[in-house]
């Protein structure tokens, strides 16, 4: 199976500039400066290449957002702040191929005439830190950013920025406001990033993976990329899988690969036999399946018409024997940690939501509960400054109507029949 | 107390405020530093930062207190912290919670009196395929069980 990320992953020294050169690296770089930046933005936008931070925004769109006027100068932002629980992608990317990310980096911003760009990593990252730092000091070193590079005329300068916990701060707009030495606060929209971002100049935000699928795509052709994936969702995505399966770990998968072909087949089935109940496909926030949903493939749009996401590409297996209602209690739990509080129906809500569903799972579920919770969602949904709020309620909307007999029986026996305990 | 940077430090911290076109960005990495430096950001930190950045203490608490890895309080000498969410919670996690809170005498939010433990149940640490996870301090251990953690541990001076 053609791979374009994972290829060297198992050589420890890939990480370093040497092998990086060694295995054709930065070649790609060479052959995008020689070239006019708009074909590399048509390239991209051929290839199908379709954000991997859970939207799915097709890259070479965002990227044409910019304005035309060259006078402001701009940034290109790499969101490596990976805090979708249930995704873990990212930090493979830049603990085995940091290399693969930054020539992304270098050709993206020449593509734009961008000539300042920032990885925001995760603060808890610290490792994937340092060897993203030593990536950076070793392409400086070697004339990959910097002044005048490779001769080209081209310059730019790239840093690393670290977070300091908070998953708001994935959302792109709270990313600005915390790379600024802000509060991560998310912003509203309109101005775009890409009129006002940030240090109040345009800026284009890109996942790590988007990134760093850039160079495979100079090299071979943007039709070529396409061509692994699906219709309008080109190439392969790294798909973490995590739960209890026996071959947990994260897989570059063509973008069509069939989701139970990604449990059974490449994540091994579930461990000791256990039988599958459930599933969240693409990062704690997307829309959970039934057993019975999973005969399809993983591109954005398939997962879409069964009313889920391909998200960040994490896919969370939840075996018979757990229960439903303290699984959405422990991600309820989390949303509401995680809310910024700027939004009144997002700070309540999803502390709301937290305690329904808590007292449910007790045993102190109240007749009426159920419908209270989806009163919440409905005065949630679409109603906040960032998508936050749309993310706690998708996983309890959805647990609710697939899993509702579940939650009534907690209701009507006052307990949890499984023992209250994964 | 009165606290100060070490020239390392502060030659660092202008080699960070030079990568930012704005002074106000070099808030969160000043804040990294001041942690490692003192341990925890005191009250006495951010009003050395403040001076030292030229703003009003007040904005560097606020950065402060908003991200949970800044600790405002003195931590042990190692920090557990357990993920608690989905992925490690469906391997057991909160039984390794349970544990290790035995174990230390302490629940999650606590310091050993001995000053050596502080203990933490956090979210999503983004390593979900080698559930259950946890980091003390800044490592990594994957793949735990209570065996795991008790080899750790121990063997922690
Ligand atoms: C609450 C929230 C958390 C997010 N977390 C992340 C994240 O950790 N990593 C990421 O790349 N995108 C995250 N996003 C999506 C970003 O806002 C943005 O869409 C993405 O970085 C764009 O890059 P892409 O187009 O390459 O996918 C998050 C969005 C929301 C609403
Ligand atoms: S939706 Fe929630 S997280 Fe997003 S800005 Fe509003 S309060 Fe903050
Ligand atoms: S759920 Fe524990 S590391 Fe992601």
């Amino acid at each position: 199976m053609e791979t374009v990320l994972t290829t060297h992953f198992a050589n420890e020294q890939y990480r370093h500039a040497d092998t990086y050169l060694q295995f054709g690296g930065y070649e790609a770089l060479r052959k995008a400066l020689a070239g006019p930046r708009e074909r590399i933005v048509d390239e991209v936008k051929k290839a199908n290449l379709r954000g991997r931070g859970g939207a799915g925004f097709p890259a070479g769109v965002k990227w044409g957002f910019l304005p035309k006027d060259l006078s402001r100068p701009r940034v290109l932002v790499i969101n490596a702040d990976e805090g979708e629980p249930g995704t873990f992608k990212d930090r493979q990317i830049m603990g085995k191929a940091p290399h693969l990310l930054l020539e992304g980096i270098a050709i993206a911003s020449y593509a734009m005439s961008i000539h300042l760009s920032y990885i925001y990593i995760r603060g808890e990252f610290i490792r994937e830190a340092r060897i993203v730092e030593e990536a950076v000091a070793e392409a400086y070193a070697r004339g990959f950013f910097g002044k005048n590079i490779l001769g080209s005329g081209f310059d730019l300068e790239v840093s690393v920025h670290r977070g300091a916990g908070a998953y708001i701060c994935g959302e792109e707009t709270s990313l600005i406001n915390s790379l600024e030495g802000k509060r991560g606060w998310p912003r509203i929209k309109p101005p775009f990033p890409a009129s006002v971002g940030a240090f109040g100049l345009p800026t284009i935000v890109n996942n790590v993976e988007t990134i760093a699928d850039v160079p495979w795509i100079v090299t071979h052709g943007g039709e070529k990329f396409a061509a692994l994936g699906v219709e309008k969702n080109g190439g392969t995505r790294l798909i973490g899988v995590s739960g209890p399966v026996n071959r947990p770990g994260v897989y570059e998968l063509p973008a069509g690969v069939l989701l139970r072909e990604i449990i059974y087949t490449h994540a091994g089935g579930l461990k000791d036999g256990r039988q599958l109940k459930a599933v969240i496909p693409g990062g704690s926030s997307t829309p959970v399946l039934r057993p019975d949903e999973i005969d399809v493939t993983y591109d954005i749009e398939s997962m879409a018409k069964i009313g889920t996401m391909a998200g960040s590409g994490g896919v969370i297996v939840i075996p018979e024997g757990t229960c439903m209602v303290r699984a959405l209690h422990v991600l309820m739990n989390f949303y509401a940690h995680e809310s910024c509080g700027q939004c009144t129906p997002c700070r309540e809500g999803t502390g709301w939501l937290s305690k329904i569903v808590g007292r449910i799972e007790n045993g102190q579920g109240r007749e009426g509960d159920l419908e209270l919770v989806l009163d919440v969602c409905d005065n949630m949904m679409g109603r906040t400054i960032c998508p936050l709020a749309d993310a706690a309620v998708m996983p309890a909307q959805s647990f609710l109507w697939k899993f509702r007999d579940e939650f009534e029986y907690h209701i009507k026996v006052q307990k949890c029949p499984f023992g209250n305990k994964f | 107390m009165s606290v100060a940077f070490s020239d390392a430090a502060r030659s660092e911290l202008e080699r960070i405020r030079s990568r930012y076109p704005d002074r106000e960005a070099a808030i969160l990495p000043a804040l990294h530093l001041a942690q490692r430096e003192f341990g925890y950001v005191s009250d006495e930190a951010i009003v050395y930062l403040a001076d030292l950045l030229g703003f009003a203490p007040a904005r560097i608490e606020g950065v402060a207190t908003f991200y949970t890895m800044y600790n405002r309080k003195p931590v042990g000498k190692y920090h557990v912290q357990i993920c608690r969410n989905i992925s490690c919670s469906l391997l057991g996690a909160e039984h390794l919670i349970e544990h290790v809170s035995k174990k230390l005498g302490v629940r999650p939010g606590e310091t050993t009196p001995d000053g050596k433990f502080t203990l933490t149940a956090v979210e999503c640490l983004g390593s979900c395929g080698t559930a259950p996870v946890m980091q003390v301090n800044d490592d990594y251990h994957e793949s735990l069980t209570e065996e795991k953690i008790d080899a750790l541990l121990d063997r922690l001076p």
